[in-house]
């Protein structure tokens, strides 16, 4: 959506402009915790859960989640169960295997 | 014949068809890189040897001493880069949108034309890092974990080409619905900016889970 | 198609040009609907002949193991039946290319682009789609693809020839014909993504005044749904595809295992790929596709029995909750296919169960069609009768179904001819029936004249005993044990010589049911110029598409004056009302 007079659209500025700030800084931080040594589970964990928060901020604010209709928010709902479904499949193929050979 | 609300909201739903219509296409992108992560999850967790570059080939590819892992074969300055380089374009295009909602054409010209700069920044970085892999005779072929980079990043590419051309049409030709229908314009900026942020955001996870992990 | 070509003078008044425009732009690359709707409709009738054909020469095959096939054996070429005998390569290719060419080239196009198309704009009272450019576009998507699929049969090795479902690594080491089949896949993907998203915003945007989500006809709900399983299903089948690709052309190893050996010889790949994780992703794909083939269906059968039955469905609310959970649960439910691929117990566990959930909603709906016979003075119109013989069809399909989704009998019926017995009574007597049902339903929208009744009977009659020559025999063939794939039929097998013998008798159905349609080929083309003209409303039913009069709705807009909508879409026979019906946009009480 986004606002229609002029003094909430420089509002609305000002915050992209932060957004911006912050994605960037993430953005250091993300390489800056690969060159630690931490154990591997460590390191997915921080690098996808600072993706989540990147990918969080530009959906919420870039593609201005945060004030869109209700219509939006139940696809993307349904979609984000799916795509969680689609992650069934790796463990789907790990998972408890019948002993071969 | 008019369809309707191709430029005013319809009441009960609140959105114009193209916002629904974009949203609906990018929740069918999710479900495609969705599949292609997943797969990528699978091929990584279940070939215990998907990481690990043995030292015949580190020493045929000439990268002795300085790579064991196929991902260590990337670069990641130049990666970094480009992370920035999208970041920043998502920031310059919803700048576009914004200086159109604020009626000034100018402005949106001015960070219409960056965010094809930064697209076209992008396009030449991601040509740089393909071909000194390729001129290290690193292929898609090489290793399983070479052949999700290509794909992942190439079919990210196909889709900042994709955008490029929208982005060079809204800022050359298309702009000329500005002067006869202002708002029609205006929800195309922003349509093909939800789309553009999107492929930042499938940037935002593909940087990490192939360049850094 | 003289009715198509000459549209009524009213049309050019409410054109936005007054001047009409030239062919191409009319017929060729239109944007308009209706004339989408028909090109889907004879591209893919053309496809389910095409594709019926390929499984005529396999009958053949099949009854007469090794005999060369009379008058067109000579025509198929020297690489695939040479002096006319049919190669087991050749057999091959013609199995994987049915089913191709049957799901995604003819029932889908047929259920989704034609009858969405041309009906669900009118059901809703819009003007048109919501993008008739992109719906344009999705027409020339489908279009070449399926143009690649038939060309795939003139390249060297013929077309492709790994089963439908392009199993790796068997289809990563196939002929060419497999990278045809790949490439006019992600045309058909692309196709049905546009076409996707464009029913739904039409659905959700363009719906006329009044008409709430409860009082759309079940039609409209049933595309609704089959088009969020296209939008979000089909994604992963494509990013399959371009994996298969790859290791096609590229040489990757995504599906391609360690090591492995092919006629004596170790691959030349990376390998550390998996084989199993295509299989994933298509069925991840192909099982809501399933529902795809039966949704749309069972929205023609639902109009067709309100309409038939002259009074409102019986539980239409339980069918629009049932359709939608349907919907959901069929995203959970792929790995039912692949009990037999060593996943493990504890997933084989939760797949068969989410298996036993998805049939309750099918029993909802199928149950609450057959109540709404119930008490009803039907009026056994030609398409009320294939709607009738779609609703046992379907039972059968269903039930037959349980024991393939529960591992333990899986193990045993996996792969054998049971297993196509059941999935054809689905979309062949199922499926396919309701196609025609909506064909006959919906002809005199299209044109303004009725299709023939008596030759619909003679279609009617023999195609329903014929079909049901084909299909039952192939439970009693898959449950003694024989495989699906055998060229020969199982002639070489100890344990499928008691049952060989029906070989020859579904075969002879199977040319029964071609013959069986030729009444009504000529009824479609002859109805089209010569059939009895009706009024705009010929049916007396309810729903709004009825109200775009003429027939066929004007071109640019449907509606000379913009309906609204006063009541739900099924009011037959409503007490105090003189008519047996009361249609949704006539202007009174709120009902």
């Amino acid at each position: 959506m986004g606002g229609h007079t002029a003094e909430e659209i420089r509002g609305e500025i000002r915050r992209y402009w932060i957004i911006g700030l912050a994605l960037f800084l993430l953005t250091v931080i993300t390489v800056a915790v690969s060159y630690l040594d931490v154990s591997a589970g460590m390191a997915v964990f921080v690098a996808l859960l600072i993706a989540c928060i990147k990918g969080g901020l530009v959906a919420a604010v870039f593609m201005h989640l945060i004030s869109e209709r209700q219509a939006i928010y139940a696809l993307l709902i349904l979609t984000v169960v799916f795509f969680a479904v689609l992650m069934i499949v790796p463990i789907g193929t790990r998972a408890s295997p019948i002993p071969m050979g | 014949m008019q369809i309707p609300y191709t430029i005013e909201e319809r009441p009960d739903t609140g959105l114009y068809n193209a916002k629904l219509g974009i949203w609906l296409f990018l929740a069918s992108e999710v479900m495609l890189f969705g599949a292609l992560f997943s797969s990528y999850v699978l091929l990584r967790t279940g070939d215990p040897g998907f990481m690990t570059m043995s030292h015949d080939v580190a020493e045929a590819l000439h990268l002795e001493g300085h790579a064991h892992r196929w991902s260590d074969v990337l670069s990641v300055p130049l990666a970094f880069v480009n992370t920035l380089v999208l970041i920043f374009s998502s920031v310059t295009i919803v700048m576009s949108w914004a200086s159109l909602r604020l009626k000034d054409f100018g402005k949106f010209r001015l960070w219409m034309g960056l965010t094809i700069l930064c697209a076209l920044g992008f396009m030449g970085i991601k040509a740089i890092e393909y071909s000194s892999k390729f001129s290290h005779h690193l292929y898609p072929e090489t290793s399983n974990f070479l052949g999700v980079y290509f794909t992942l990043t190439g079919l990210h590419a196909l889709h900042v080409i994709g955008g490029l051309i929208v982005l060079a049409y809204l800022w050359g030709p298309g702009s000329k619905m500005w002067k006869s229908q202002p708002q029609r314009f205006v929800n195309r900026v922003e349509t093909v900016g939800l789309y553009w942020h999107f492929v930042d955001l499938v940037w935002i996870f593909l940087f990490p889970t192939l360049y850094l992990l | 198609m003289s009715v198509l070509e000459k549209p009524p003078p009213e049309a050019e008044d409410h054109a936005d040009h007054h001047h009409p425009e030239p062919f191409w732009k009319r017929y060729i690359f239109s944007q308009d609907h209706k004339v989408i709707g028909l090109q889907y409709a004879f591209t893919a009738l053309f496809f389910l002949l095409f594709g019926f054909t390929l499984m005529i020469l396999m009958r053949w095959q099949l009854a007469w193991p090794g005999r060369p096939i009379p008058i067109i054996g000579g025509l198929l070429g020297e690489a695939n039946a040479p002096g006319g005998i049919m190669l087991p390569e050749f057999y091959n290719q013609l199995g994987a290319m049915h089913g191709t060419i049957m799901v995604f080239l003819g029932i889908v196009p047929l259920a989704v682009g034609a009858f969405g198309n041309y009906v669900v704009p009118l059901q809703i009272g819009a003007p048109d789609m919501a993008f008739p450019k992109l719906n344009m576009a999705s027409y020339w998507c489908y279009f070449p693809g399926g143009l690649i699929m038939l060309a795939s049969f003139f390249v060297p090795g013929g077309a492709a020839n790994s089963g439908w479902t392009s199993y790796p690594p068997l289809s990563t080491i196939a002929t060419q014909g497999q990278t045809w089949w790949l490439v006019g896949m992600i045309f058909l993907i692309t196709s049905s993504l546009l076409g996707s998203v464009n029913f739904i915003v039409t659905i959700f945007q363009l719906r006329v005044k009044g008409l709430t989500f409860m009082r759309l006809p079940f039609f409209v709900h049933a595309q609704l749904v089959t088009s969020f399983l296209l939008l979000l299903a089909f994604p992963p089948l494509e990013a399959a595809g371009i994996f298969q690709l790859l290791d096609r052309v590229l040489n990757t190893s995504f599906f391609q295992p360690s090591g492995l050996v092919i006629s004596g010889e170790v691959l030349e790949a990376a390998g550390g790929g998996s084989p199993l994780l295509w299989q994933h992703l298509f069925w991840f794909l192909a099982h809501p596709e399933v529902y795809v083939l039966i949704l749309p269906a069972l929205g023609i059968v639902a109009e067709v029995i309100a309409n038939n039955t002259r009074k409102p469905l019986w539980g239409y609310k339980s069918m629009v909750y049932a359709t939608i959970f349907l919907g959901f649960m069929s995203f959970i439910v792929w790995a039912h296919h692949m009990f037999l691929t060593g996943m493990g117990t504890t997933i084989s566990s939760f797949f068969q169960t989410t298996t036993m959930i998805i049939s309750i909603p099918s029993v909802v709906i199928l149950t609450a069609l057959f109540i709404s016979l119930w008490g009803a003075s039907i009026r056994f119109t030609t398409p009320m009768l294939f709607a009738l013989a779609f609703l046992p069809m379907f039972g059968i399909g269903g039930l037959t179904g349980l024991p393939l989704g529960l591992s333990p009998t899986d193990i045993h019926l996996h792969d054998t001819y049971y297993v196509i017995g059941h999935f054809h009574y689905v979309v062949a007597p199922g499926t396919i029936f309701a196609m025609f049902a909506g064909i006959y339903y919906w002809f005199p929208k299209i044109t303004g004249r009725k299709m023939n009744d008596f030759l619909g009977r003679l279609h009617f009659w023999p195609s329903f005993i014929f079909i049901n020559g084909i299909f039952m025999p192939m439970f009693i063939v898959g449950l003694a044990g024989v495989s699906r794939r055998l060229w020969d039929g199982g002639e070489q097998y100890a344990h499928a010589q008691p049952v060989l013998e029906w070989n020859l008798f579904m075969s002879i159905s199977a040319f029964g049911l071609l013959f069986a349609q030729i009444p009504f080929m000529i009824n479609l083309f002859w109805s089209i110029k010569k059939g009895k003209k009706v009024d705009s409303n010929p049916w007396q039913a309810t729903t709004l598409e009825w109200a775009a009069a003429p027939s066929p709705p004007v071109g640019h807009g449907n509606f000379v004056e913009v309906p609204a909508v006063y009541r739900g879409p099924y009011e037959y026979s409503v007490p105090g009302h003189p008519d047996d019906y009361l249609p949704q946009n006539l202007p009174g009480k709120e009902g």
